[in-house]
């Protein structure tokens, strides 16, 4: 940026990762929130539970982050009076993708991460860029520790490219308990590395049951 | 006439009997808590421009297509990046609008899928009212003119479009700077030029389909050899008369032990013969 003044954007940091299986699927981000070298809270959710089978997680602005859960909620419900059923997950990545892309000239300054089971049950993540571009994966990070967090998960997780033709089976190895601890793990990791990563770790995980929330500690300095 | 901005006032001063312009938001009040408005930047748009520059991912990117006696052959690797950061490996840079359709993308990654999502609609909602497919001219023009009325607003889109329709084989470039070119043969992206050198150097209109993809494939990789912004995966596609088929898909680290396999080399032969100093 050229001038200070121009920029209208804060960086409140944080990292979110998801990580798919074959009928599960794990949302993680940490709970910090900062300013600068400022940590502003501790204890801030950036996980948005959308439909019944669909998490999003999101790190960026805070204050656009919440504009965009507020938006994307009231459009799922919406929905549901308009069809009678909730949204799918693939469904809602393809609305994030076109609600990030209607704020094309004014970005909402957020990097997402959707995790959800998809219409025949399987895991799903989606990952975007701040302008809508997205695309289906097995596992992503996002935010600012996604360059640490990354490289560990290409290495544990990495399966052969869905371009490949013949096409090749591509799995998350992991069972549910498997990739829980994996999650753990890098943020443990993240957080000795990238100063706007820690305090607690939120996990969603996402399976045929339903949903379930669980909170582990991160080094808080 | 005085405007009723009653709702809009504030309730935490208590502002001791209040002149006829005292108080509320638009008073004058000197003892008022008051927020100083941030002056306005002489370039008032400026900020935007530079803000996207920082989110978006940019491809570096190689794709191709050319025409040639068979139909088409369109292929592109599969790399998106933000700056130095690999943001994916797995990208779809070729772009399924229809069964006879394909696009490719080069550029600003969501404006190229938002746009080609877009197209595709255009084009299915062209196909019901007027009972035929759009022709790959129709289609391309569309493209063309959605992008020529944002001229200038910083959308970055490299693509081609390229299909069967009731003319034959077509392949056109469009891009964000409101170009629509027809051609037989055309790279777009930062690898362009490396995919050019091998692209024209092999092509010829008649060619077996197997050798006008291995053709595409090479060029591709070539690309991703000595291109950093490229890489990931080589895939081509063939559209002919009755649509298009993927015919491969390749991971480049293994695509160039294809090229170039690897053979014993007598290094520790040299290391012996070497006098000792």
């Amino acid at each position: 940026m050229s001038r200070r003044g121009d920029w209208v954007y804060e960086n409140n940091g944080g990292t979110c990762v998801a990580i798919a299986g074959a009928d599960y699927c794990v949302v993680a981000a940490d709970t910090r929130l900062s300013v600068g070298y400022n940590i502003l809270t501790r204890d801030h959710s950036k996980i948005c539970e959308l439909a019944d089978k669909c998490a999003l997680a999101s790190s960026g602005f805070q204050g656009d982050i919440k504009a965009l859960h507020k938006n994307l909620a009231a459009r799922e419900l919406l929905y549901q009076h308009q069809h009678n059923k909730r949204m799918s997950c693939p469904a809602m990545a393809q609305l994030l993708s076109n609600t990030l892309y209607y704020k094309r000239f004014f970005p909402y300054y957020a990097f997402n991460v959707l995790g959800g089971l998809d219409s025949e049950g399987k895991g799903c993540v989606f990952t975007y860029d701040a302008v809508g571009s997205y695309e289906r994966t097995g596992y992503s990070a996002q935010g600012t520790g996604s360059a640490l967090i990354m490289p560990v998960l290409d290495n544990q997780l990495k399966s052969p490219s869905p371009l490949l033709l013949p096409a090749r089976d591509a799995v998350t190895p992991l069972s549910e308990t498997e990739a829980v601890d994996l999650v753990k793990d890098v943020f443990a990791s993240a957080t000795e590395r990238d100063i706007y990563t820690g305090d607690k770790l939120e996990i969603v995980v996402i399976n045929k049951a339903g949903t379930k929330r669980e909170y582990i500690d991160l080094r808080k300095d | 006439m005085k405007l009723d901005v009653s709702a809009m006032e504030n309730n935490f001063a208590a502002h001791a009997a209040g002149g006829e312009d005292d108080g509320g938001l638009f008073g004058a009040g000197a003892d008022l808590p008051a927020m100083e408005l941030p002056t306005c930047p002489a370039d008032f748009d400026g900020f935007q421009k530079e803000t996207k520059e920082m989110l978006k991912h940019k491809k570096g990117t190689t794709t191709l297509a050319f025409i040639f006696d068979k139909g088409v052959i369109v292929a592109a690797d599969s790399r998106a990046s933000m700056g130095g950061y690999i943001s994916s490996q797995t990208v779809r840079k070729i772009i399924e609008i229809n069964p006879y359709m394909l696009g490719t993308m080069a550029g600003g990654a969501a404006d190229c899928q938002f746009w080609h999502r877009n197209l595709g609609i255009k084009c299915r909602l062209h196909e019901l009212a007027n009972k035929r497919r759009i022709s790959i001219a129709g289609a391309s023009k569309l493209l063309a003119n959605i992008l020529y009325s944002y001229r200038g607003m910083g959308l970055s889109i490299g693509t081609m479009i390229a299909g069967w329709d009731e003319k034959g084989p077509g392949l056109y470039y469009v891009d964000s700077e409101g170009a629509r070119l027809m051609g037989s043969r055309f790279s777009v992206g930062s690898g362009s030029l490396y995919a050019y050198g091998i692209l024209d150097e092999g092509y010829r209109y008649v060619m077996p389909v197997e050798e006008a993809a291995e053709l595409a494939r090479r060029a591709i990789y070539q690309a991703t050899f000595r291109d950093g912004a490229s890489g990931g995966c080589v895939s081509v596609y063939h559209v002919g008369p009755n649509g298009w088929t993927k015919l491969s898909g390749d991971d480049v680290g293994e695509l160039h032990y294809k090229y170039y396999p690897v053979e014993a080399t007598p290094v520790e032969q040299e290391m012996a013969d070497a006098p000792a100093a």
